[in-house]
């Protein structure tokens, strides 16, 4: 019977639970579903981590490669994030070329990266206007089941915070760049962006965390990205239905509380490798 | 087709009333022929040329049953649209779908273009300004009318509306927001740079301030188009 209303009135099925101020999974309205996280899961990348939450699985390598330093910028080096949702994760993304969903969320981890000032570029560049290190962070979605955006944060933070860069110097007489395996470093991370997404259903509840079917349903949809210093890194919201500024304050509070449960994880996820050495 | 033009100027007395000060703005509706629906808007030297087409016939694989479906294409003033224009796209359509009535138009499309004529700062703003006026000027059914505004942070911690393109590069955050005309709350948000949560409020504010102003302009415009018509 409850199956079959589900599929019938979908919207109705979502509505009968939320009056209740639950969700069809027994979570409550600001509850997040359960947040794994795995570090160097590609022994064969310079970095990367897995993270699930809920059935959503994203998955980030870096890659690091020497190249010049762009013209604009000569003592920096730069990052490529990139989002991949290949038709293996859902039915709704086809083969071919990335889609939109793909390249907005490539531009927000973009933008994320540049506005939270996540890691120093100057220290990506090894010497001036000649050489630098280029990271490309490829993040794909293996499941997509909701909230893509904050699974992508988390995992390219993790990712990158267990990056290892083998040192580089510059022979005088050859002009030849001498890699050195055996000397790697990791790359310090400034700061721990975070992000909390946000559905909106019938103008008015918010929940946070929505799955793949409740985005869908729902009016409104927001991500909000957070520091460990309280504040701000981005509040994307691409468009739907209005929120007021109380509304907002509310989703910004819970994001402030979500930043502070995965800096734990993070902490604790590096603590455990450490020690198993 | 008869267009309508005017020109809002910075004023003394604005600036006395500690308004938020916006840049020269005007429009011009019904311009080009073949669109259902066009518009220009221009904010200081920042100037969009918006087309509407539908409600048309819609590919079959992106039919919806129960609505109409949006396609918001920018066209930059050189070159091929990247990524950021993707971005840029997906803002003002999600907009454009929630102030329009789509089920009104079930299994059809909407179409809105947006031709970058010249970028100036504050783009993402005045391209949702363009679209709005374009989607009155075709005469879609909506519930709701919006418009954008940019402030920028400064290193000083300044804010300063609808900036220039040298302002944004020299500001520390840069915030854009659509405002509905219903309750003035925001629709839409994209944010680049850290801020403070009271500044993120503080330029809310400022933006539900300022979208008063391109309220009534839209008004202004809209009565003299058709007060001349009759």
């Amino acid at each position: 019977m409850a199956a079959g209303f589900k599929t019938a009135e979908p919207l109705e099925y979502h509505r009968s639970f939320l009056k209740e101020n639950c969700r069809p999974d027994g979570r409550e309205l600001g509850e997040f579903r359960p947040t794994t996280l795995n570090i160097n899961s590609i022994s064969t990348a310079d970095g990367s981590a897995l993270v699930k939450i809920g059935n959503t699985t994203v998955i980030c390598g870096i890659k690091a490669e020497l190249a010049v330093p762009p013209s604009e910028a000569q003592n920096k080096g730069y990052l490529v994030p990139n989002v991949d949702l290949p038709p293996l994760c859902s039915s709704r993304f086809r083969a071919g070329p990335p889609g939109e969903q793909a390249q907005a969320a490539s531009q927000f981890i973009a933008d994320v990266i540049e506005s939270s000032d996540l890691i120093n570029l100057e220290e990506l560049c090894i010497e001036k206007a000649k050489l630098c290190w280029v990271l490309y962070c490829d993040i794909m979605c293996l499941d997509y089941d909701g909230n893509l955006l904050d699974a992508c944060i988390t995992v390219l933070l993790a990712a990158l915070k267990t990056a290892q860069l083998p040192e580089v110097t510059i022979n005088k007489e050859t002009d030849l760049a001498e890699v050195d395996i055996e000397k790697k470093r990791r790359l310090k991370i400034n700061r721990h962006p975070v992000g909390s997404s946000f559905a909106v259903f019938d103008d008015s509840i918010i929940i946070v965390d929505p799955t793949a079917e409740e985005e869908s349903l729902s009016t409104a949809l927001m991500t909000v990205v957070t520091d460990e210093e309280d504040r701000l890194c981005a509040v994307h919201k691409p468009g739907g239905t209005s929120l007021s500024g109380e509304k907002l304050q509310h989703c910004i509070n819970r994001a402030l509380t979500r930043n502070k449960e995965i800096r734990k994880l993070l902490d604790k996820v590096h603590e455990s490798t450490k020690t198993m050495k | 087709m008869d267009a309508t033009s005017r020109l809002c100027m910075r004023t003394e007395m604005e600036l006395e009333r500690s308004c938020p000060v916006l840049r020269e703005y005007g429009s011009e509706q019904s311009l080009l022929s073949r669109p259902d629906g066009s518009s220009t808007f221009v904010q200081g030297d920042t100037s969009i040329l918006a087309g509407v087409y539908g409600p048309a016939e819609v590919k079959v694989s992106k039919e919806i049953y129960d609505r109409a479906t949006v396609e918001v294409l920018i066209q930059p003033k050189m070159g091929l649209p990247s990524v950021r224009e993707r971005a840029r796209e997906q803002c003002v359509r999600e907009t454009c779908e929630a102030a329009l009535l789509l089920t009104l138009h079930p299994r059809s499309s909407l179409t809105v273009i947006l031709q970058v004529v010249h970028d100036d700062g504050s783009l993402l703003s005045c391209c949702l300004n363009a679209a709005c006026m374009a989607l009155m000027d075709a005469g879609l059914p909506m519930s709701r009318l919006f418009c954008s505004v940019t402030c920028a942070i400064s290193k000083e911690g300044q804010i300063i509306t609808d900036p220039t393109a040298r302002q944004e590069k020299e500001s520390r955050a840069l915030l854009t927001f659509a405002i509905d005309s219903n309750e003035r709350n925001v629709l839409m948000s994209s944010t680049t740079g850290s801020f403070s949560v009271q500044e993120l409020q503080q330029c809310i504010a400022i933006s539900q301030k300022a979208s008063e102003q391109i309220f009534q302009f839209y008004r202004d415009s809209v009565k003299r188009r058709y007060s001349k018509m009759q």
